[in-house]
């Protein structure tokens, strides 16, 4: 795509976002801002052990309480589906994993704190709350699985009983390569050992879930509005697999969203709930969550414990990489999960560097906690903090710099195809590395250390690169890894008689600017203004199926559909104005909004074009139909591989163990972009995000499976006072090469650089300080940093 | 129930509520006025601000009934006379202050009852100011920016981008 | 919540009045309250706001040099109208919570709640306040009787507290990272006769004066005089946010902290 519209509406162009303006006035349009006449409340009535079984459930008291419409069990549910797992992993002997069911509410046990056990629908939702306390049920309690090793010890709690133990998956990967990266780590020079926690996150958009479900007597038609990142997704889920509604009789609305992050792409109990509830109530059912009940409903992230061995050389090239990581699943498998330790882990674990045999080992396990599955990142994280943290912790063991380690085994040379099955079509990962030390200033290092020194500070550094498998995926590559969905993107382009536009996309925006960034790439290739295009989202009644916002999709999969569906219409255009010029197709050309005769000074303007195609009078009714709306599917070719290089530097405060985060440099390589201020605010997050899980945010359970950060008392999320001032830069730029924007994403970059950054940086002030402390695990809480340096 | 009058954007409303009805409720479920947002439910995360006699609280935090002959000032009466943006709002757009929307309407208001009591804020005093509003998309950066160019001041050169 | 009537008194006598129906309960500025209520943890039949009360807001200082400040003061009033008289109290009143909190929670229901983790019981205990209630006054070391327990009987009311202002005081908290409480904070009030030392957020018995601390101090005012003293780690409190070793360890530091500080 061209590039030198910066100034206009078009790609390139930091166009202020139109969406603002209805969030900054207070009308913004969220799940919970919904409301149907004659609707009814739900509570759900919650598990708060985390394993038992269920002796009885006496709902009659609660059903005479006021207000109460009906009150609902897991017996409700018996002729219903269950909650669908999207994913299906092949294990490393070719068994396919083990998939309990997931029932809409608790049959027969309860599986984990949360896990619903009744709901009762009444009038208002005090009344729902109230009448729940009526319910009297007896549960026994059983010893729970929580820690991932011991529930695969014998004997262990078994989560479900028809399973023959907590195993879901034990994959491995390449398996083939196995001999030889043994071999290689046996014959190396060096080997650096890490064993390593990926501490368990709960992914808080600070919108909180929300369903309300609707049914309509006359017609027989749902409508369920909820809180999701994918509304056809969660149609074809619910509908199919759990509910038995044909798509037809079934719209899904997700209208704003307020944040995702991953744990909104899920198919979830409560959105089914309120959907079945809605006919079997015969009034609209809403939902709520409140933040206590989100913590222990929502989908937490992450959740793996590993070790990792990097061999390497006499010279220190890396030679090898093996990994033995667990991975917990939780009670049940959420919609993606088993994909998350896997594909988006396993393949990405070559990172930067030329490491030519690589082998991943992941045992997923199923324990008695919320079920986990992708958040910000979802698997690549995990893989870059293992591998950028064994490499600085071998550079420190060898006595080498850090950067010049990583430079020395940086891949060079593209497409690079890589031990794990994927192929990086472009990067400059030494051109990053340039632009980090640059920005970041890292020669004046030295000096800011010695500020800190006399301020009684120690003061550390961290670097790491990262690279990502984004822009997911190509449907016929995943199907044969277990997907059980396709992973292209859909839009609709509908050019009214007047030149307006209205473009119809299968992606989502909960936070990321769709709504600008996606009509510049539209003004961009037609020549006209933006305010003229205005995109239609998150409506399974308005567009064609689209498979929504995840993975940092949305651009590259997305926006190529849309480029797509553009290129279709400029085509067609370009016919009708050819008729109207009586000239040849051929010979026409798109500028400026304005349909030229090559080599002459004819034109006509788009809207003479567009009046045209819906007032088809002079038209060549005889070649092609009146109109002009045509829609594409885009399936890519290959993932889109954006990289980068951060640096965190911390001051640690060694009488209380308190890390600030001092700065924070990024440079990114996300090929081509189209709004740079949406960018920059992309990476912004992200980086807030991954510094809430270096230094803040722990998910814990205690051993009894009882949550212990349960709120925001307990659960720490940044504030502002947390981070500093980001410096960015995204100007190095290898475009994508298989897809039309050449663009790579950016959403989740972030959150996957950013961890490895702010620990090695924690590493290296607490040696600097003469504490010989090789790794600790995240979050590198003052408590914990205190701890390592009493040794 | 309890009867309950007060001014909400300059308009005088009176409902009976029961006593345990938060003003939040009272604003989003009787009022309709729905930009004013709940994320949790322990006080924290700030997206329920609204003004009470010109003084920033979280309106999940405090009962309808205690909003009794007050005046309270929403997100939704914000902006200018004509409609646009003022100076604050505006300031979020112009720096890509917000991203989901969800706790811009507190940001927005805890940001106009600080630059009420100190009209040239340091960064460190806004970042403080703002500890009890949590925003998960932006990471601060850009509604640091946007507070320190609503009060008319520089941009640091580190936060450029 | 479960649900409550709530009544609005604007008299002292007209809150005591409604305290003595069954059930009832002071609210204060709601800011601990409320969350509690909102998990059903309590179920008043009436909730009586003390928030009307003219005679309960207010700060001033007294002929016998005692800084008062009325039970129903937000700490928001306290942070600015202390300034002058008190600096050592406005600084904690101005980093309790965040400024919405300050503009809705007193020091009556502050004090009344004695939460384990809040400011300002360091600062009456370090300050050897006053409390004054509609039936009393109590004194500080007769006041805080452990986690969430007090001096007050049902239905009393914080209408007042004296404090005594002393010659240097500064309070210097360490913050639980997620709710943003005192993890351990550490309040130092020099007084001519002698200085008093109190500590808040890390004993399994709420707030408390580390009298060893204030012997030393006493003699010799600097930060030196606490070197190698320490609390016990055995009372201290021990959860996901630090161990029982490190609460101790930080209260030394606060303490240290604070005495630097100190003006």
């Amino acid at each position: 795509m061209p590039k030198d519209s910066v100034a206009g509406t078009g790609i390139g162009a930091s166009t202020k976002r139109r969406e603002d303006v209805r969030f900054l006035t207070g009308n913004g349009n969220y799940t919970d801002d919904i409301n149907i006449h004659g609707q009814a409340y739900v509570h759900f009535l919650r598990s708060d052990v985390a394993h038992g079984r269920i002796i009885s459930i006496d709902t009659s008291a609660a059903a005479a309480m006021p207000g109460v419409v009906k009150v609902f069990t897991g017996k409700d549910f018996e002729g219903v589906g269950s909650i669908p797992c999207g994913w299906q992993v092949t294990d490393r002997h070719g068994e396919v994993m083990k998939e309990p069911a997931h029932p809409v509410l608790a049959q027969g046990k309860v599986r984990h704190v949360g896990d619903p056990i009744a709901a009762v629908v009444a009038d208002s939702l005090a009344e729902a709350r109230d009448a729940a306390e009526a319910i009297v049920f007896d549960i026994e309690e059983l010893p729970a699985a929580v820690n991932m090793k011991a529930a695969l010890e014998p004997g262990a709690p078994k989560v479900h009983d028809d399973l023959s133990d907590n195993l879901c998956y034990d994959w491995g990967f390449v398996e083939e390569n196995k001999g030889a990266v043994d071999e290689a780590i046996r014959n190396a020079a060096h080997v650096t050992t890490l064993e390593l926690v990926n501490n368990r996150l709960v992914a808080n958009p600070m919108e909180p879930r929300v369903a309300v479900g609707d049914w309509n007597k006359s017609s027989d038609d749902y409508t369920l509005y909820t809180t999701s990142q994918n509304p056809h997704v969660i149609r074809l889920l619910m509908g199919a697999f759990v509910l038995g509604i044909p798509e037809h009789k079934l719209r899904v609305v997700a209208p704003d969203v307020g944040g995702g992050f991953g744990t909104k792409i899920f198919h979830y109990a409560e959105e089914a709930f309120c959907t079945f509830a809605a006919k079997a109530c015969k009034r609209p059912v809403k939902w709520t969550s409140t933040r206590s009940e989100a913590f222990m409903s929502d989908a937490h992230g992450r959740d793996h414990v590993t070790k990792i061995e990097l061999a390497l050389d006499k010279d220190n090239n890396f030679t090898a990489i093996r990994t033995e990581t667990y991975a917990n699943m939780g009670a049940y498998l959420s919609t993606f999960a088993p994909s998350v330790p896997t594909w988006l882990h396993g393949t990405l674990m070559a990172g930067n560097y030329k490491t030519p045999n690589i082998y991943v080992n992941v045992k997923a396990v199923f324990t008695n906690t919320v079920p986990v599955d992708a958040y910000r990142g979802a698997g690549r994280p995990e893989a870059t903090y293992q591998l950028e943290r064994v490499i600085d912790m071998a550079a420190r063991e060898l006595g080498v710099d850090p950067i010049a380690l990583r430079r020395q085994n940086f891949i060079t040379e593209f497409p690079y195809a890589t031990p794990v099955a994927v192929e990086y079509d472009t990067g400059d990962y030494p051109a990053t590395m340039d632009k980090l030390e640059e920005i970041a200033d890292l020669a004046g290092f030295a000096a800011r250390r010695a500020e800190s020194v006399a301020k009684g500070k120690l003061r550390g550094l961290g670097v790491n690169c990262y690279i990502e498998a984004c822009g997911i995926a190509p449907s016929n590559l995943v199907g044969q890894l277990g997907a059980r969905a396709g992973l292209y993107e859909s839009a609709t382009v509908r050019v009214n008689a007047t030149g307006s536009i209205s473009v119809m996309t299968g992606s989502h925006s909960h936070g990321q600017g769709h709504e600008t960034a996606f009509p510049q790439v539209v003004a961009e290739m037609l020549g006209i203004d933006a305010s003229m295009i205005d995109i239609v989202h998150g409506d399974t009644g308005r567009g064609p199926m689209g498979m929504g916002t995840y993975g940092s999709r949305s651009l590259a999969v997305g926006g190529s559909a849309m480029v797509r569906a553009t290129e279709k219409i400029i085509n067609k255009a370009k016919k009708i104005a050819a008729h109207l010029m009586e000239a040849s197709d051929s010979d026409i050309e798109l500028k400026d909004g304005k349909f030229t005769v090559a080599g002459t000074d004819k034109s006509v303007a788009w809207g003479d074009v567009t009046l045209a195609a819906y007032v088809p009078h002079n038209y060549p009714l005889e070649d092609i139909e009146p109109g002009l709306e045509e829609t594409a599917f885009y399936d890519p070719s290959n993932f889109t591989y954006p990289s980068g290089a951060y640096c965190c530097e911390v001051e640690l405060d060694p009488e209380t163990g308190k890390v600030t985060i001092e700065r924070f440099s990024a440079a990114d390589d996300f090929g081509n972009i189209v709004n740079p201020m949406i960018v920059s605010g992309q990476v912004h997050g992200g980086i807030a995000q991954g510094v809430g899980q270096a230094l803040l945010e722990n998910c814990a359970y205690d051993e009894n499976g009882q949550l212990l950060s349960a709120s925001y008392m307990d659960y720490a999320m940044p504030r502002a006072t947390d981070v500093p001032f980001y410096t960015v830069d995204h100007s190095c730029q290898t475009p994508c090469t298989h897809n039309p924007l050449g663009v790579k994403g950016c959403g989740e970059a972030g959150a996957i650089g950013s961890p490895p950054a702010v620990i090695n940086a924690v590493i290296d002030a607490l040696n600097s300080g003469g504490h010989k402390v090789a790794h600790m695990d995240m979050p590198a809480s003052p408590s914990r940093v205190w701890a390592a340096m009493q040794g | 129930m309890t009867k309950v009058a007060m001014t909400v954007n300059g308009k005088s409303v009176s409902r009976e509520v029961e006593g345990r009805t938060l003003l939040v409720q009272f604003l989003r479920d009787d009022l309709r006025l729905t930009g004013t947002h709940v994320g949790c439910d322990t006080s924290q995360c700030g997206a329920c601000v609204v003004h009470v006699n010109g003084e920033a609280v979280k309106s999940c935090t405090m009962f309808a009934a205690e909003a009794e002959g007050a005046s309270v000032t929403t997100i939704e009466a914000m902006a200018n006379e004509d409609g646009s943006l003022n100076t604050v709002q505006q300031a979020f757009q112009d720096y890509h202050g917000l991203q989901c929307g969800f706790c811009t309407p507190g940001m927005v208001m805890s940001a106009t009852a600080l630059l009420k009591d100190n009209p040239k804020p340091t960064e460190q005093e806004i970042r403080e100011y703002l500890e009890g509003n949590i925003c998960r998309c932006t990471g601060y950066h850009n509604i640091i920016k946007a507070i320190m160019a609503a009060s008319g001041q520089e941009i640091p050169a580190i936060a450029a981008e | 919540m479960y649900a409550f009537d709530i009544e609005r008194p604007t008299s002292l006598t007209d809150a005591v009045t409604a305290l003595g129906r069954e059930e009832a309960q002071a609210l204060g500025g709601g800011q601990t309250l409320i969350p509690a209520l909102k998990q059903r943890l309590a179920a008043p039949s009436v909730l009586v706001s003390l928030a009307g009360i003219a005679e309960m807001k207010g700060i001033c200082m007294n002929d016998a040099g005692l800084l008062c400040i009325g039970g129903g003061t937000t700490h928001g009033t306290v942070a600015k109208g202390a300034v002058a008289h008190y600096p050592g109290l406005a600084d904690l009143a101005a980093h309790i919570g965040d400024p919405a909190v300050r503009n809705r929670g007193t020091i009556g229901g502050s004090l009344a709640n004695n939460d384990p983790s809040a400011c300002y019981p360091a600062a009456a205990l370090a300050s050897g306040v006053t409390i004054v209630t509609n039936t009393r006054s109590i004194a500080a070391d007769d006041f805080f009787e452990g986690m969430f327990t007090t001096a007050l009987e049902e239905g009393e009311i914080i209408t007042e507290v004296k404090f005594p202002i002393p010659e240097a005081s500064c309070y210097i908290k360490f913050e639980q990272p997620a709710s943003r409480f005192a993890l351990v904070g550490v309040f130092v009030a020099k007084f001519a006769e002698g200085v008093r030392v109190a500590v808040t957020g890390a004993s399994n018995n709420g707030v408390f004066r580390w009298t060893a601390a204030e012997t030393a101090l006493s003699a010799n005012f600097s930060v030196g005089a606490l070197d190698g003293l320490s609390v016990p780690a055995q009372d201290m409190i021990a959860d996901l946010h630090g161990t029982a070793a490190y609460r101790a360890h930080l209260v030394a530091v606060m303490a240290k902290r604070a005495v630097a500080a100190a003006k």
